[in-house]
């Protein structure tokens, strides 16, 4: 069977991800321990809280290390929300913080007003659509398993610049800016999202992801 | 812009779903439980879980209907009633909550607010405020379901928790809640337009229109909604298809999965 790992850094509600992904069919095996996260056959990196004090987390245990390694050894790692935003190179939240730089570019504020300059709400909180940027675009990535303009659960006050804009596969618009709202580099992706509480949906792509 | 969020709102005294009027007279509706799966079934968009004696009693019991509620219900869950430290954050975010609801712990210390939203992120924390209408185009917060003045104004109060961190804010009209006679939309709006974060209205849904002017005139971005659901007045997907057909940014029905 697939060994699914859980990078448990102490960050988060590790409850609904398990419990999504078992619903899928998966055994998710929560570790703290580099080692065994080599040994896994995927990982997903979870998160909620702030970008620096989840880097701190990660260095502290050794898992960066460990992260990088499974990802270079072309093992699919699965980033959501923090997760995903600390995928890349360094973000500007309560200063500016080096992240896994697995792939290219920065995590930034969302804007505070709209692209018509009106002030905008922060965080961005709900329901938005996923947004495919070319057709096909979503071929061979988790989101193959959703039609585009299905509707995910949001919730971030930053977001995700790539320096590829190619490593961006999904974009939804908030305020009028279109914003990253999934990551595909390889065999490295994220969602900014949380697909373990967007229904449905969710579910489909975290079966995709294990498929 | 997100979709304007269709929340469910389940009011426990455990272990039951119980509904009043005005935040009184309670009445059993049910197994919380089973009226949340019923709702994520129907397209809920989140739920709100409020122990509403918790805070008499000093206790929380909502820990159990969370988690058992958790296991198949793959939608975001705020949990409210009762939280006054970060080990009752912890234990309640553990259980499978997303997001929880502070109101009297946060009233008696504000600093509450700093320590959770540190701790947790401002997206976790939520302040909910029962208001009451005690002059023309003014609200007092209140506590315990409307019994407890505080002597705070509702609006000034959701400045300063906004400027404490929270990261949304419930507000609860104590006057209309449970009487199907629409949200008091000027509260709503009065808030909506003094804060940086997400608004949540509560209180007083009996029929789609309501929902339309509140989001319209009120300027919410999330709509609580209990009796009318709890009752089967309305359906969600009918309170969905109608809010679509007046033209609100809802989340649109999910387009089935294309694969498995």
């Amino acid at each position: 069977m697939t060994k699914i790992a859980v990078i448990d850094y102490g960050a988060g509600n590790l409850f609904s991800i398990a419990r999504a992904l078992e619903h899928c069919g998966a055994t998710p095996v929560f570790t703290a321990d580099p080692d065994s996260l080599r040994k896994a056959d995927r990982a997903i990196l979870p998160g909620v809280g702030a970008f620096g004090d989840g880097m701190a987390a990660l260095r502290q245990a050794s898992l960066s290390a460990a992260i990088a390694e499974l990802a270079a050894a072309g093992n699919p790692v699965l980033g959501i929300c923090l997760g995903m935003q600390m995928l890349f190179d360094a973000s500007e939240e309560f200063g500016d913080h080096t992240g896994l730089a697995l792939i290219p570019g920065r995590v930034l504020p969302l804007p505070r007003t709209r692209a018509d300059g009106a002030p905008q709400k922060v965080p961005h909180i709900g329901w938005n659509d996923l947004c495919e940027p070319a057709p096909g675009r979503w071929a061979g990535t988790p989101l193959a398993a959703i039609a585009p303009g299905t509707s995910a659960y949001f919730v971030h006050s930053f977001a995700a610049v790539p320096a590829d804009g190619r490593d961006a596969i999904a974009t939804c618009v908030y305020g009028g800016h279109a914003i990253t709202a999934a990551v595909q580099r390889d065999n490295v992706c994220g969602c900014q999202f949380h697909p373990e509480r967007s229904g449905p949906a969710g579910l489909s792509i975290i079966r995709q992801f294990l498929a | 812009m997100a979709n304007i969020r269709l929340i469910p709102r389940l009011d426990v005294k455990a272990p039951n779903l119980i509904k009043g009027v005005h935040l009184e007279g309670l009445r059993v509706v049910g197994s919380p439980g089973e009226f949340a799966r019923r709702y994520y079934e129907e397209g809920a968009d989140e739920l709100l879980y409020m122990d509403i004696v918790a805070s008499l009693y000093g206790r929380n019991n909502l820990e159990q209907i969370v988690s058992d509620t958790a296991r198949d219900v793959f939608i975001p869950m705020c949990v409210g009633g009762g939280i006054r430290s970060v080990d009752d954050a912890t234990r309640l975010l553990r259980a499978g909550a997303d997001k929880v609801a502070i109101n009297t712990a946060a009233i008696a210390n504000p600093g509450l607010i700093e320590t959770l939203s540190r701790r947790f992120g401002s997206q976790c924390i939520v302040l909910s405020i029962e208001a009451k209408q005690t002059r023309a185009g003014g609200w007092e917060a209140f506590t315990d379901n409307g019994r407890e003045k505080t002597g705070r104004d509702a609006i000034a109060w959701a400045i300063e928790a906004a400027e404490r961190g929270v990261g949304e804010i419930l507000v609860t009209s104590v006057d209309r809640e449970g009487t199907r006679k629409g949200f008091d939309i000027a509260l709503a709006d009065a808030i909506a337009g003094a804060v940086p974060v997400p608004v949540i209205a509560s209180g007083g849904m009996g029929s789609v229109e309501h929902l339309v002017e509140v989001v319209r005139n009120g300027h919410v971005d999330a709509v609580a909604m209990a009796d009318v659901l709890h009752y089967e007045r309305l359906s969600l997907k009918e309170i969905r298809r109608a809010a679509l057909d007046a033209g609100l940014a809802v989340r649109p029905e999910a387009p089935a999965a294309l694969a498995s």
